[in-house]
């Protein structure tokens, strides 16, 4: 199995607090993981430092090789992100997929494949602001373009907190159905709702790794 | 360049939906309306009457709003949107920084240059139709030195808006560089010669590095040659630097300031963590 991210020492720290102590990782492709961990642990730092958001103060992290700061469009094209909440986006849906289609090559009508299947009806709302969609049909679509870009890593912090329980099983089915390999790293606190889905489980406290182990 | 143009032309689109550019395009869509209702084209002031008088009063009063609007409207640009998670969920696609930052600043430019440059080509049109003639140096000048005057706030703002990171600061802070920059036009550069207490080269410096008082000096200087309507540093300016040079000086300087100003606000974004 190919390393798909690597992160070596990696340490961040925000008006003097380390948020990432020194964190080694490796997530190989195909490897689904559970991020679990109290509040402050770190998860969403580690988040958004793949995907190159922080510079680190010391370590390393590579997705597929690249440096998530320097080569940033590389590695974000290997990989899609949602969100713990739907940002207040001001583009239209219809805008926000022109956005999403050419920015990332995804083709719109996949994209609306996905959303159909998540029970959202795209071209009932194409001219409405995103930010003016309820939160649930928000998420509904954050779900379907990142589905629909098919990418080789998801990144999902609290993907289904404005689900309800019928949207969230709509959307773990379709997590169940992808047909290629892919690796994802699930941020959350409901660790049950993931089983079948996830391979691997880590735990993270302080902005440490306090274990981390395979299933 | 596809992903720049896709972010600029985004950002036009945003921006015509929102609440800031209807008002932006009434009050400078007013104004001129206004000067029509007003009479100012049939008004003689220092022997200047018709589409002349028209765009001079345009001028002054668009150097009081146009730099202030370009502050509150456009410094939310970058810190708002890091602010409210948009910023983080917008670049997790292929998206280099260099296109949207650039993408942005593209997109803002054309909406707070088009509307003002509207009002001018309104106001020409209803002098052509009142019987003038169109003035085309002062047109022409005018145009430049609007066109100036945006890149110039644009960049500082784009310079706040990624140096700060919270939107109430990045406010405050424009607010507070407006108010120096107007309180540094000849008026307070008048009090600061009478006290004595600094020397007459710190006050032409500090006049010659206002982009609002080259703004002035540059509107002012085709209708009043001597700058004796705006004060006595002006006046000294006109007559150390000469016409042409003080007139080139006007438009290209918060031209450099302005890109400086942009460079180093895409260098903070580069640098810094983006959220």
């Amino acid at each position: 199995m190919s390393v798909i991210v690597d992160i070596s020492s990696a340490t961040k720290s925000f008006m003097g607090v380390k948020v990432l102590d020194s964190i080694d990782l490796k997530i190989s492709s195909g490897e689904r993981i559970a991020m679990l961990g109290p509040n402050g642990a770190g998860k969403t730092t580690l988040a958004r430092s793949i995907l190159g958001f922080y510079h680190l103060e010391s370590g390393s992290i590579t997705v597929a090789g690249h440096d998530p700061i320097r080569e940033r469009v590389a590695v974000l094209e290997k990989v899609a992100f949602i969100p713990q909440l739907p940002p207040p986006v001001k583009l239209t849906l219809d805008e926000l997929l022109d956005f999403v289609q050419k920015s990332s090559g995804v083709a719109r009508n996949r994209i609306e494949s996905f959303a159909r299947k998540m029970e959202l009806d795209i071209d009932a709302h194409a001219n409405k602001p995103f930010f003016k969609l309820s939160g649930g049909m928000k998420q509904k679509m954050l779900i379907a373009i990142a589905l629909a870009r098919r990418s080789a890593l998801f990144i999902f912090d609290e993907p289904t907190a404005s689900l309800d329980p019928k949207a969230r099983k709509l959307f773990y089915d379709l997590l169940s159905s992808l047909d290629y390999d892919y690796s994802a790293i699930y941020i959350t606190h409901r660790l049950e709702e993931l089983e079948g889905l996830i391979n691997r489980k880590i735990y993270m406290e302080l902005g440490r790794v306090v274990s981390d182990e395979k299933i | 360049m596809g992903n720049l143009l896709l972010i600029a032309y985004l950002d036009i689109k945003e921006s015509l939906r929102s609440k800031w550019f209807y008002v932006y395009t009434f009050v400078f869509g007013g104004l001129m309306g206004l000067f029509f209702i007003s009479g100012i084209t049939d008004s003689v002031v220092m022997g200047f009457t018709g589409l002349s008088r028209l765009l001079l009063i345009f001028m002054q009063v668009t150097i009081v709003i146009l730099p202030i609007f370009i502050l509150i409207t456009t410094v939310k640009s970058i810190s708002a949107d890091r602010e409210s998670n948009i910023l983080e969920y917008m670049l997790s696609f292929p998206i280099s920084l260099r296109d949207y930052y650039w993408g942005k600043f593209l997109g803002r430019f054309a909406t707070v240059f088009l509307p003002v440059m509207m009002a001018l080509i309104i106001g020409i049109a209803w002098g052509l139709y009142k019987g003038g003639e169109i003035p085309w140096g002062m047109v022409t000048l005018y145009s430049l030195l609007i066109f100036s005057i945006c890149t110039v706030f644009l960049g500082i703002s784009f310079f706040i808006s990624t140096l700060v990171k919270s939107h109430d600061i990045a406010l405050g802070l424009s607010f507070t560089v407006w108010i120096v920059l107007l309180a540094f036009i000849d008026v307070a550069l008048i009090g600061l010669m009478m006290q004595n207490r600094v020397s007459d080269q710190l006050i032409i410096t500090l006049a010659m590095l206002n982009p609002l008082e080259t703004f002035r000096i540059g509107a002012i200087t085709l209708f009043d040659p001597e700058l004796t309507v705006i004060g006595p540093v002006a006046y000294y300016l006109l007559d150390t630097l000469g016409h042409g040079f003080l007139m080139l000086y006007a438009i290209l300087y918060p031209v450099v300031l302005g890109a400086l100003f942009t460079l180093l606000g895409y260098t903070l974004f580069r640098k810094k963590d983006i959220l």
